[in-house]
């Protein structure tokens, strides 16, 4: 069994050893000409102004947490669906179904809280007296 | 360590050098420069009917990744100061066609206050295609001047061997 | 209204701020003092039976032998269809007017550019600056007596006729 693993070992050391010749074929054959205009950052011809790290916007934050919430609810789901035949055939169907059921009910109820509390929007629009009391965003 | 250069002439390196210069040639990326009326004429150039991408030249938007600077339009003199810059910020094997009467030598507004009397007072140019503006014929046949040229470079022989002038 | 009406009805609010007018080429126009242009723009936007509401075009020419910059006000009304030309003359040594900009906005741009062709400022300009040459351009190049630079920047600004 360890044999078969050769395989791996060979394709990778091909991939290593042709990778390296291309990159190192190209820095022999290439000219390298590092000068100071060149090295600078590129502004459509401008010389560079100001900071180049802007700051995320910090709704993706809240989109990450909603996405990976349920991405991993669904990886719970797959492996029940992988061996709920298994299951049918001993009889144990319903209590497979009733338990992935309670486990898929209550996140759904946490989108459901998700959803009413307008986290979904992109713009989370408040109340207008809320609003104008903060001032514009 | 850089094999540039450094070989003596033998049929080896200068068939290796063909080689390279084939695949350099082939795979010329312009960068669109367009700044006038000329640019039009590169756009149809760049189009279905007077193809430039059958040559492997395809347009690129960032001089970072492009082989060729085709200047096509008049180059006024606050934007020769830019095209400066810009032509620094292309890697080397680099080279620059000049397209239309305005990037030669000012063309018809030679006279102007604001215009730049050609791109060469900037930047080196390799070829250079008259007409105002070129057809994209022009402009295809500058490119397959550029390509010859491109074929006599010498990469892994030593310049100083070369018996074979332009 | 016809040109000469509307010229009536310009001087009979503004006596004394406004000079010649003519009506009988295809642009009819009237002068108006400097320091009033200003108060007769936003008369002329704001009367209804006037209504210009776009101003068309802003320039400038140049009369070294006058001694004055003309600056020029094309205006158009939609409401009424109908059009004016006004002429304001600035004084060549010092030549400041009034800024339009808070009449119609499309004046921002077209005072930069005579400012940065002709050198006439504008009060309460927000944002004076030039528009089309370079920002360290020597000179205002419309005028009669500009002279070209040798070069900018190490750049020669002329060209050797290969013809010789």
């Amino acid at each position: 069994m360890h044999f078969q693993f050769a395989n791996v070992l060979v394709f990778l050391a091909f991939g290593v050893v042709l990778v390296g010749l291309m990159m190192g074929l190209g820095s022999l054959l290439r000219p390298s000409n590092p000068q100071g205009r060149k090295l600078g950052t590129y502004e459509c011809g401008e010389l560079p102004t100001g900071n180049a790290w802007v700051n995320f916007n910090i709704r993706f934050y809240l989109i990450a947490l909603v996405f990976v919430i349920f991405d991993v609810e669904l990886a719970f789901v797959y492996p029940v669906t992988v061996v709920f035949r298994a299951w049918l055939e001993r009889g144990q169907g319903l209590f497979a179904l009733a338990e992935i059921g309670l486990f898929l009910g209550i996140l759904f109820l946490g989108l459901v809280y998700v959803w009413v509390k307008r986290d979904l929007e992109w713009l989370r629009r408040v109340p207008a007296n809320a609003a104008s009391a903060r001032g514009d965003r | 360590m850089s094999l540039i250069n450094s070989m003596p002439e033998m049929a080896l390196t200068t068939t290796v050098d063909d080689m390279l210069n084939w695949t350099r040639k082939s795979s010329v990326w312009y960068m669109i420069f367009g700044l006038a009326c000329c640019a039009i004429e590169m756009m149809q150039a760049g189009g279905p009917r007077a193809d430039l991408e059958r040559f492997g030249s395809a347009p690129r938007a960032t001089p970072r990744v492009s082989d060729l600077l085709i200047v096509s339009g008049t180059l006024t003199l606050k934007m020769a100061l830019r095209t400066k810059v810009l032509y620094d910020q292309m890697p080397e094997p680099k080279y620059v066609i000049s397209m239309g009467s305005c990037a030669n030598c000012g063309g018809l507004f030679q006279l102007a206050y604001s215009v730049c009397d050609g791109v060469d007072r900037v930047i080196p140019v390799d070829v250079y295609v008259p007409g105002c503006p070129p057809r994209p014929e022009a402009l295809t046949e500058g490119l397959i001047v550029l390509q010859k040229k491109i074929s006599e470079e010498r990469w892994l022989v030593r310049k100083d061997d070369q018996t074979v002038t332009a | 209204m016809d040109a000469a009406a509307i010229v009536r009805r310009i001087g009979e609010r503004f006596a004394d701020r406004i000079g010649d007018s003519d009506d009988t080429v295809s642009d009819p126009f009237v002068f108006v003092q400097p320091d009033a242009i200003r108060e007769v723009c936003a008369y002329l936007k704001g009367d209804a039976d006037l209504a210009f509401d776009v101003l068309s075009n802003l320039t400038g020419v140049d009369y070294p032998k006058a001694g004055a910059i003309q600056v020029v006000y094309h205006l158009y009304s939609y409401r009424h269809r109908h059009r004016i030309v006004l002429k304001v003359d600035a004084n060549r040594d010092d030549p400041n007017v009034q800024s339009v900009c808070s009449v119609w906005r499309a004046a921002n741009w077209l005072e930069r550019e005579v400012f940065d062709l002709l050198g006439v400022t504008f009060q309460d300009h927000p944002d004076m600056r030039r528009l089309l040459m370079p920002e360290d351009w020597p000179g205002h190049p419309l005028r009669k007596d500009f002279v070209e630079p040798e070069e900018y920047h190490g750049i020669r600004t002329s060209r050797e006729s290969l013809l010789k």
